[in-house]
C-alpha cells in the first residue's frame, strides 16, 4: 500500500473516532482515502473536509475534549496554521494525533520531500511552553503501527503526537501488515465534555488560568509529565553499533538510505553502525551518550540544514566529534554522497 | 425580622439552576449577564443542563463557562464553530452552542463562522453584537458603525479607509445550511422576553437536525462606548438598530 | 535477488502503474518490494518516472541514484537515466520515442518496439505490458503467474475483463524484445 493510503487505513483499524482535514499535497492521499473508504458506515468514525487547518486542528481539539480519538493530517505550511490549534490542545491537555507528511519550505517551497520541520515538530512548534511526543516512521509499515501507538501515548498522557513522515514515506509503496480494527471508545473521561453529572462540577476544557501562580502550577505539571515521557517512551534502532568507530545517525526516510550508505561503508571496511531514532521527542539522549565513548565521530543524515544535530551534540557533549550532513529544498541525498560525507567530514576530517 | 421573609412563598426570583453562583465580571450595565441568563433559561426549561455542551470565545465572554454550568470548552479567538464542529459531530445527539463577540465571529473567526453555518452544523450559534472589542479596550471591531469612535478609529470609523460595518447575520442567513436566524436585544423586559423564545426555540431545532440556528444580540458596552448604562441603551436604540434592525432574518418555512 | 528498476516516460504511458505491477507481481513471489513514484508537477502531463525495487531481503533505501534495469519511454528519460545504469546493468528503450540511440557501451541494451505492437493489438492502454513482458524476457525474475496476479491487485475490477489482453501483449513483449548490446 502507498505509504498515506495505509496510515488513512490505520486510522480507521485503530478506531478513531474523527478526521477532519484539508488538502495539500503530498498528503491529500489521506483525506482522499478516508472519504473513499467511508468509515462512517464501517465504525462510525467522523470525516470531515474542514475549510482550512485551522478550522481542523479545532475541530480536532472540540472532539478531542469530548474524550474522542480525534485525529488531522496536513503537510509543512498547513502545520504551520495548526500551531495556534496545537498549542491550545497542549495547554488544555487533550490526546490527539496528528501527522506531518513534510515537504520542503520555507514557505510555499516545494512539495518534494523534505526533514526541515523538525524544529518545529520537537520543540512544540507554536506558543508556549510545551511538547509534542513525535513519531518518526522510516517504513509504510511503521507510518501504519504508529498510528496505533500515537492513539495509545496521547490518551496514556493527555499529550498530542505527531507523526512527523515526508514526502517518501507518504508516496511509496511496500508490503504492509495491518492490525485488526479495534473498538472504538465507549469510555467516558471524566476530563471530557460529555454533559454535567448531576452532583459533580461541570467539566472545562481550557487552557486560560487568569492568575500567574495557577499558570505556573500548569507549566509544572507539564514538564513533570514531559519527563515521565523521557523516562519512558524512548524509541530507537540501532544497526551494527556493537563495534562501530564511526557512528552514522539519521530519522525518517533518510535513515534508510542512510543504511544503504552504511552498508557501502561497512563492504569497504569501514566499521559504521547507524543510530536510527524512531521518537524525536523524547530523544534518545541516553544511547548517543552511552555510544558515544567508543566512537571517533558521528555523522548526522538530515533532508534539511542541520536540525537533529543540535539534539545529537547536546546528547554527546563533547564526548565525539559531531557533523552533518544534509540535502534540502526536496533533494534527496544519494547513498554515495552520505558515504562520501561520512569519509570527507568524520572519518578524514 | 428579615429571617421571616426568606421563605418559600416569599420566592419572587432565583438563579436558574445551569449558572453557577460566581459573581459575573461584566461591566454594570452590560448586556452579556442578561444574555447568559436567558441562555441558561432556556436549557433549564427544555431540562437538557446535562446534555448541553457549550463553547467559550475570546472577548469579554471568555470566562462565560464560569458562569454556565454546563460543560464547556474553551476555543482559541474565532475557532468556537470550528470546535463546536468537532463536539456535535462526535456527540450529534448533545445540545451544542457558542457564545461568541462581534470580534471573534465576524472578524477573526469569519471563515469558521460561514463555513459551519454553510454546513449547516446542527449547533446554536449566539452572537454578541456590541460593535466594539469590549475586552481590550474598546478597539474597533467590524460591526462598528460608521463614524462611530474607537481607540483604533478615535475619528470614527471612516468606510473609505476601514471598510463598513459588517451585517454578517444578513449573510449567514442566505447560506443554505442556516435554518433559524434572528436578531433580538436584551435591553428591555419585552426584548429580554423574545430573545429567551429565540433561544429556546433554536435550541429545540437542534433536535430537527435541520441546520444552523443563529441569533444576533445587539448589545450595549457602556465602558467600551464611554457612556453611562441608561445613555448607552438610548444610543444602542437611537444608532445601532437603525443598522442592525431586530427580528427574524430567516424563520423556518411551515 | 535484488533488482533495482527506474521506469521514466511521459505521463499516460503507464510508468507508475508498470512499477506498482512489478512490486505486486513481487509480493505475490514472496519478495520484498518498495515503489517509489515521482511525484508533482511532473504527474500532471510531463515526464514521470519510479523506482521499483524488489529483493529477497528487506530493502534499505527506496530512493536511488544507480539502477540495474532503467526502462525509458522517451527521449528525456533515457537523456536522464542511461548514465544512472550500473555498470553491467540493462537498459531498455521504446524505439517509437527516440531520436537517438543510448551511448553507454559498458551495459546491456535492448530496444521494444512496444507502441507498434500495441496499435497492431488495437489497444494502445497494454503499451506498458508488453515492456514489462520484454523485461521480463531479459530478467525473469518474476513468475508470470504472480504477474497476471499483480495485475489483477492494480486494475480496477471494471478492468479485469481486459487481464487475457494484457497477458497476451506481456507475451508479445516477450518476443518481441531485441538486443542492441550484450555483454558477455
Amino acid at each position: 500500500m502507498k505509504g498515506n493510503e495505509a496510515l488513512a487505513e490505520a486510522a480507521i483499524r485503530a478506531g478513531a473516532d474523527a478526521y477532519f482535514g484539508y488538502p495539500i499535497t503530498p498528503q491529500s492521499e489521506i483525506i482522499e482515502y478516508l472519504m473513499a473508504e467511508n468509515p462512517e458506515e464501517l465504525t462510525g468514525m467522523v470525516v470531515l473536509q474542514a475549510e482550512s487547518e485551522v478550522a481542523a486542528i479545532n475541530m480536532v481539539y472540540g472532539a478531542a475534549g469530548c474524550g474522542k480519538r480525534a485525529m488531522t493530517s496536513s503537510s509543512s505550511p498547513g502545520i504551520s496554521l495548526k500551531q495556534e490549534g496545537l498549542s491550545y490542545i497542549a495547554g488544555a491537555e487533550l490526546p490527539c494525533v496528528l501527522v506531518n507528511v513534510v515537504r520542503a519550505g520555507p514557505g510555499l517551497g516545494t512539495i518534494q520531500p523534505s526533514q526541515s520541520d523538525y524544529f518545529q515538530a520537537v520543540k512544540g512548534g507554536g506558543h508556549g511552553d510545551y511538547k509534542l511526543i513525535v513519531l518518526a516512521p522510516a517504513t509504510v509499515q511503521e507510518s501504519v503501527d504508529y498510528v496505533k501507538l500515537a492513539f495509545d501515548l496521547a490518551f496514556k498522557y493527555r499529550n498530542p503526537v505527531m507523526i512527523l513522515s515526508d514526502g517518501i514515506i507518504g508516496q511509496m509503496m511496500e508490503k504492509v501488515e495491518l492490525f485488526e480494527q479495534q473498538p472504538r471508545l465507549t469510555e467516558e473521561f471524566e476530563w471530557a465534555t460529555v454533559g454535567k453529572k448531576p452532583n459533580k462540577d461541570s467539566v472545562i476544557v481550557t487552557s486560560l488560568q487568569l492568575q500567574s501562580e495557577e499558570q505556573e502550577k500548569v507549566n509544572l505539571r507539564l514538564q513533570a509529565k514531559y519527563r515521565e515521557v523521557e523516562k519512558n517512551e524512548v524509541r530507537y534502532e540501532t544497526h551494527n553499533c556493537e563495534d562501530a568507530e564511526y557512528l552514522f545517525t539519521a530519522f525518517g526516510s533518510c535513515a534508510r538510505i542512510t543504511r544503504k550508505a552504511m552498508e557501502m561503508a561497512r563492504e569497504k571496511g569501514i566499521k559504521v553502525g547507524l543510530l536510527r531514532p524512531q521518537t524525536l521527542y523524547p530523544f534518545p539522549v541516553d544511547a548517543f551518550h552511552q555510544l558515544a565513548g567508543q566512537l571517533k565521530g558521528i555523522l548526522t543524515v538530515e533532508m534539511n540544514a542541520g536540525q537533529m544535530v543540535e539534539d545529537v551534540k547536546l546528547a554527546v557533549n563533547g564526548q565525539t566529534k559531531v557533523e552533518h550532513f544534509g540535502r534540502f529544498g526536496g533533494m534527496i541525498p544519494s547513498p554515495e554522497e552520505i558515504l562520501n560525507a561520512m569519509e570527507q567530514k568524520i572519518i578524514g576530517g | 425580622m428579615s429571617e421571616n421573609l426568606i421563605t418559600p412563598e416569599n420566592l419572587v426570583y432565583k438563579k436558574t439552576k445551569s449558572m453557577t453562583d460566581r459573581i459575573l465580571h461584566y461591566c454594570p450595565g452590560c448586556g452579556h449577564g442578561t444574555a447568559h441568563r436567558m441562555l441558561a433559561e432556556a436549557i433549564d426549561e427544555l431540562g437538557i443542563q446535562g446534555e448541553t455542551v457549550g463553547v467559550a470565545p475570546v472577548g469579554c465572554s471568555v470566562l462565560a463557562y464560569y458562569y454556565f454550568d454546563v460543560d464547556m470548552q474553551e476555543a482559541a479567538h474565532g475557532r468556537a464553530p470550528a470546535v463546536a464542529t468537532g463536539i456535535k459531530r462526535v456527540f450529534p445527539e448533545k445540545y451544542v452552542f457558542t457564545y461568541q463577540g462581534d470580534g471573534d465571529l465576524a472578524a477573526i473567526g469569519t471563515a469558521e463562522t460561514i463555513h459551519a453555518c454553510n454546513r449547516g452544523e446542527n449547533i446554536l450559534v449566539v452572537f454578541i453584537n456590541n460593535g466594539i472589542y469590549g475586552m481590550t479596550g474598546g478597539q474597533m471591531a467590524p460591526t462598528t458603525l460608521e463614524g462611530m469612535k474607537s481607540s483604533t478609529s478615535p475619528r470614527g470609523r471612516d468606510v473609505k479607509s476601514m471598510g463598513s460595518p459588517l451585517k454578517i447575520t444578513e449573510l449567514i442567513a442566505q447560506l443554505p445550511g442556516t435554518y433559524f436566524v434572528t436578531r433580538q436585544s436584551v435591553h428591555t423586559p419585552a426584548n429580554v422576553r423574545k430573545t429567551k423564545r429565540a433561544l429556546k426555540k433554536a435550541l429545540e431545532y437542534q433536535k430537527l437536525n435541520k441546520g444552523t440556528c443563529f441569533v444576533e444580540i445587539v448589545s450595549n458596552c457602556p465602558s467600551g462606548w464611554k457612556m453611562t448604562p441608561v445613555q448607552s441603551n438610548k444610543w444602542m436604540e437611537e444608532n445601532m438598530f437603525p443598522f442592525y434592525p431586530l427580528g427574524d432574518i430567516k424563520v423556518p418555512e411551515k | 535477488m535484488n533488482e533495482e528498476i527506474i521506469i521514466a516516460g511521459f505521463g499516460g504511458q503507464g510508468v507508475l502503474s508498470m512499477g506498482q505491477i512489478l512490486c505486486y507481481s513481487g509480493v505475490m513471489q514472496d519478495k520484498e518490494v518498495s515503489w517509489m513514484p515521482s511525484y508533482g508537477p511532473e504527474m500532471r502531463g510531463g515526464t514521470a518516472n519510479c523506482t521499483a525495487i524488489i529483493s529477497d531481503e528487506p530493502i534499505s533505501s527506496p530512493v536511488l541514484n544507480a539502477f540495474d534495469t532503467a526502462i525509458v519511454l522517451n527521449q528525456p528519460s533515457m537523456d536522464k537515466f542511461e548514465d544512472a545504469v550500473k555498470p553491467g546493468g540493462l537498459l531498455i528503450y521504446e524505439e517509437n520515442g527516440m531520436t537517438r540511440k543510448p551511448r553507454r557501451t559498458d551495459i546491456n541494451i535492448c530496444s521494444i518496439a512496444a507502441y507498434d505492437e500495441s496499435v497492431k493489438m488495437k489497444n494502445t492502454k497494454v503499451f506498458n505490458m508488453i515492456v514489462i513482458g520484454g523485461f521480463l524476457k531479459v530478467k525473469p525474475i518474476l513468475d508470470l503467474e504472480n504477474v497476471i496476479k499483480g495485475l489483477k491487485k492494480v486494475l480496477p475490477d471494471r478492468y479485469h475483463h481486459l487481464i487475457p489482453l494484457n497477458e497476451e501483449a506481456i507475451k508479445k513483449g516477450m518476443d518481441l524484445i531485441k538486443e542492441e548490446n550484450k555483454l558477455n
